[in-house]
């Protein structure tokens, strides 16, 4: 373990009231007494209802568009196509706050003239039912001219491959150079050369996309939606050439994100009718829709070359990473950035190189999924490892053991971590609860397997993040947070009044919190990027610690004490010296109105700011910090059919310091399961750029039936940028699942299926080849 | 056009009176007449979020025609109970976290009462697992629900059996 000496353990390292407890989340009574309103539960007088039409192929020329029909159709209000936007294009950036973006990410609103994917919206219709929406699609005439289209991305780097995405089908490439791979190889005795891949993956959050918008008295496009990025206001009013102030997006408690609602879905067709047509509309999708409508996870292909010394430790990385992007750029760049930056995994190697690129494909376009691409570097470096093991005849975890990062160690882009690396802990921890592995019956075959991680959390620095959050008290002595943070389902929120009323002494169940609207709540950015609660949190921390602070002093003059002295708890304000000596809350607060102390705060917190690491070498800082730790599994195969059960699934990790512990759980259980899914049963498949699994009964995520019990080791070193020393989790007990999934197979059947998800079939396969090998 | 029928629905103890298309799914005449805490995942069968009571017993309302329902009564999250009064099942499911979005949650709490009412009210994690097999959670990974499961079963077996001593004092 390191020792640690960060400045968040000293200040904050208090016996917590409300902290770190496992407590019922203040959005739970409105979700089980079925009261809360989800964005899709809003209607209005005199509303309309829109739908999308999409086109039915993967690449093609649009030879004639005809909506005269659908327009002369009772009861249809607009039927709109390319011809009558004002501006043809949206930003595909990240929704962010950061006043700029790059080059060459718009995306065409409506089809112009060429379809790039399967789906791509053609026109859009409003009416005043569903039905009629939906007959009115029918009666639009499309011809569409098929254009030979590319559907890999080998064929894609091809000098003749038909071109997708500017001159050569490249999205975006980054290289790292770190010290000199060709010492580190020579250095070597044994190299180790393997290929991953990984496939397209599906959000399928519960809840499909959903919005609601009106125009108000004011001229302001007010759009209620199911997102994850209130900022994407900005967006909307580029693309329809409006002031940004003319555009209010208002979330709501969402249904489920995973990354998937960062970018804008319905709200741009939402604003657009409902300014052609001066009338409510709402647009829910189906859930065929949320398939053709919403960008996917990105199928990678990762070829790890490693130089070992023959006692284990590693000499040289070579790194070449592909990812699909499709034929719009979305984030692929800033995926394919952190897959580059994770390339090598927790591990402190010298002599790193890494190439990476996302190509352009017609098929579907890719975007952010929980963990934007280090998931992916994962489940390539983590195999890796456990091939060299093999190889080199050394436990796996002792392998690992030999190369873990430490803190003050420089990983692949040179920065040198400062907070807690507690990997090997993680690790131990972990494997400990497996125990012993079952023996073999007949053709079950049982296997362990492990995978630790690197994740950062936060924003890449040269984003400039920021994110502001208001706490205020009312003259009742009741706690108001406003925060434009979106809630997706993580306890956002919740944590928010908890950490309020933390420092301000009432229980977090008595703090109203408003959250998700960008023109009434300070914007505070994504709920992505396991940012929510490092960002927000303390904003909301700093915002409540300043209103604490003039209480603090008033009741002070009070007790004739110092500030220092007053402590805040159970509604009460005390002296830590003298506990005895009490004051209700309530009538500090009275006080403090009646003499115009100010008992409210508007707070910004800025995440470290920096540059763009450099271009040649990659080196540089990305991220803020990192969260680390690793997840263990213990598998069932039976070697005939090839299905794979899943005994045991424990997540190990460092999360510096829980702000509501049964959340915190809650996130590493979720991820588990995604990543069982993402292991074994989850993929989209696209064939020649149709998709073939438009439902949730052709993409399988894991139900109940395939979910064991997940064990969740929490571990706190109070060592993270986050309030009270926390790291980032949304992402991170995601990462590690998947890998130690595949390295739990690949030691139960002796032999390796390197290309996801480990489908019975490829498994069955698998273990019939190395037979007849061995 | 499809053809219309008057209907009377039960709708958690509160009687309506329904004009309904015969092709109209429960789940679209749910959310027409406002019990909006009915969600829908698929309309398709395939996620559980739309279940609903119907005398009992779950049924995903997006796959059954409401002119097929007749006097059965139907069901809810709202019917179950409410912050003043709160189903254990309501209860468990809040104090485990077994709701993070909360949008299977209210399909997963009919299937749970569906399974206690019909098959085993000693269930064990098996049970559970069967039960709850045609609801999808894309958050929690469904272990705690499987917690706030075998609690709620617990709390209301302790409870039916205070009262049966009760009955027999
Ligand atoms: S909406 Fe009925 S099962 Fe999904
Ligand atoms: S809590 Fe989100 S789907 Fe179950």
């Amino acid at each position: 373990m390191n020792k640690l000496d960060s400045a968040a353990t000293g200040e904050h390292n208090v016996n917590f009231r409300q902290i770190g407890k496992a407590r019922t989340r203040t959005d739970s009574p409105g979700k089980v007494f079925g009261k809360t309103p989800y964005a899709g539960d809003y209607v209005m007088p005199d509303m309309l209802h829109a739908r999308v039409l999409r086109a039915k192929v993967p690449s093609a020329r649009m030879t004639r568009l005809d909506v005269s029909k659908a327009r002369a159709l009772p009861g249809v209000a607009a039927v709109l196509t390319f011809k009558d936007l004002k501006i043809g294009t949206v930003a595909t950036d990240i929704p962010g706050q950061t006043g700029f973006k790059r080059r060459a990410t718009d995306q065409q609103i409506l089809v112009d003239e060429l379809v790039r994917y399967q789906g791509e919206p053609i026109a859009i219709v409003a009416a005043e039912t569903v039905e009629i929406a939906q007959h009115a699609l029918s009666l639009i005439e499309v011809d569409l001219e098929p254009v030979p289209g590319v559907y890999n991305v080998f064929d894609a780097q091809k000098p003749d491959a038909p071109k997708v995405f500017g001159t050569d089908n490249l999205v975006a490439s980054y290289k790292v150079r770190k010290g000199d791979v060709e010492v580190g190889f020579a250095a070597a005795d044994v190299i180790v050369e393997n290929t991953f891949t990984t496939q397209y993956i599906e959000h399928a959050f519960l809840e499909p996309e959903v919005g609601l918008g009106w125009e108000d008295e004011q001229g302001v496009i007010n759009i209620r939606s199911s997102t994850q990025a209130v900022e994407t206001f900005r967006y909307i009013a580029d693309a329809m050439g409006l002031p940004h102030s003319k555009v209010r997006i208002r979330g709501a408690l969402v249904g489920g994100g995973f990354g998937g609602k960062c970018d804008v879905t319905v709200e741009l067709y939402i604003a657009l009718l409902t300014k052609a047509t001066g009338r409510p509309v709402r647009l829910g999708y189906s859930r065929e829709d949320s398939f053709y409508g919403h960008g996917k996870r990105h199928p990678f292909i990762i070829n790890h070359k490693t130089g070992f010394t023959r006692d284990g430790k590693i000499t040289a990385s070579k790194i070449d990473i592909t990812s699909e992007s499709g034929p719009y750029a979305f984030m692929s760049p800033y995926v394919l950035m952190y897959a580059t930056e994770a390339g090598p995994g927790p591990y402190l190697v010298d002599h790193v190189h890494i190439d990476s690129r996302s190509i352009a494909t017609n098929n579907m376009y890719t975007s952010a999924f929980r963990g934007f691409g280090a998931t992916q570097a994962c489940i390539a470096y983590e195999q890796q490892m456990d091939e060299a093991a093999k190889v080199l005849g050394i436990d796996r975890i002792e392998l690992r053991r030999r190369n873990l990062l430490k803190t003050g160690d420089a990983i692949a882009t040179g920065f040198k971590v400062q907070s807690a690396v507690w990997t090997e802990e993680c690790m131990d921890r972990a494997m400990a609860a497996l125990g012993e592995k079952p023996k073999d019956k007949g053709a079950i075959r049982y296997g362990h397997g492990l995978a630790a991680y690197q994740q950062g959390y936060g924003r890449m620095i040269w984003l400039h993040d920021t994110a502001e959050g208001w706490v205020g008290v009312e003259m009742d002595g009741t706690v108001l947070v406003r925060s434009g943070m979106t809630d997706i389902g993580a306890g956002q929120t919740s944590s928010l009044a908890q950490i309020a009323g933390e420092l301000l002494g009432i229980d977090m169940m008595d703090i109203t919190v408003y959250n998700s609207d960008s023109s009434t709540t300070p914007l505070a950015g994504t709920s992505s990027a396991s940012r929510g609660l490092y960002m927000s949190g303390n904003a909301v921390r700093l915002a409540a610690e300043a209103v604490r602070d003039r209480l603090a002093a008033r009741a002070a003059k009070h007790f004739g004490s110092t500030a220092d002295d007053v402590d805040f708890a159970n509604a009460q304000v005390f002296l830590k010296s003298d506990p005895r000596q009490t004051m209700p809350f309530k009538e500090l607060v009275a006080v403090c109105a009646s003499e115009g102390i100010h008992r409210a705060e508007l707070a910004i917190f800025r995440a470290p700011f920096g540059d763009w690491i450099d271009p040649e070498t990659g080196q540089g800082q990305v991220h803020p910090d990192y969260t680390y730790g690793a997840h263990a599994v213990q598998v069932a195969v039976d070697t005939e059919t090839g299905e794979v059960t899943i005994l045991k699934s424990i997540g190990a990790h460092d999360i510096g310091q829980a702000v509501n512990m049964a959340a915190v759980e809650g996130q590493i259980e979720g991820g588990v399961a995604q990543g069982h899914g993402y292991a074994l049963s989850e993929e989209l498949i696209y064939k020649d750029g149709y998709l073939v699994t438009p439902s949730l009964s052709e993409y399988l995520c894991p139900t109940s039936m395939d979910s064991p019990r997940i064990e969740c080791i929490v571990l706190e070193s109070r060592s993270g940028l986050g309030p009270f020393g926390a790291k980032g989790i949304g992402e991170p007990g995601h990462t590690p699942a998947a890998p130690a999934v595949a390295n739990a197979v690949a030691d139960a059947i002796g032999t390796r299926v390197f290309d996801f998800p480990l489908t019975p079939e490829k498994i069955a396969n698998a273990v019939r080849k190395a037979r007849k090998a061995g | 056009m499809a053809n219309r029928k008057m209907l009377t629905l039960a709708v958690n103890d509160t009687v309506r009176n329904v004009d309904v298309a015969t092709n109209e799914t429960l789940l679209e005449t749910l959310r027409r007449v406002g019990a909006v805490e009915v969600k829908c995942g698929c309309e398709k069968g395939d996620c559980g979020a739309c279940a609903v009571l119907l005398d009992g017993m779950a049924v995903d309302s997006c796959l059954t025609l409401t002119h097929t329902v007749g006097a059965r009564a139907i069901t809810t999250i709202k019917g179950l109970g409410n912050a003043e009064a709160p189903h254990p099942i309501q209860t468990a499911f809040a104090e485990r976290g077994a709701a993070q979005c909360g949008y299977c949650t209210p399909g997963m709490i009919i299937a749970t009462q569906s399974m206690l009412n019909n098959d085993t009210d000693t269930p064990d994690e098996a049970d559970i697992r069967q039960a709850l097999s045609g609801n999808l959670c894309r958050c929690t990974g469904y272990t705690k629900i499987y917690d706030a499961v075998l609690e709620s079963a617990k709390v209301m077996r302790d409870t039916a059996a205070a009262g049966e001593m009760e009955s027999v004092k």
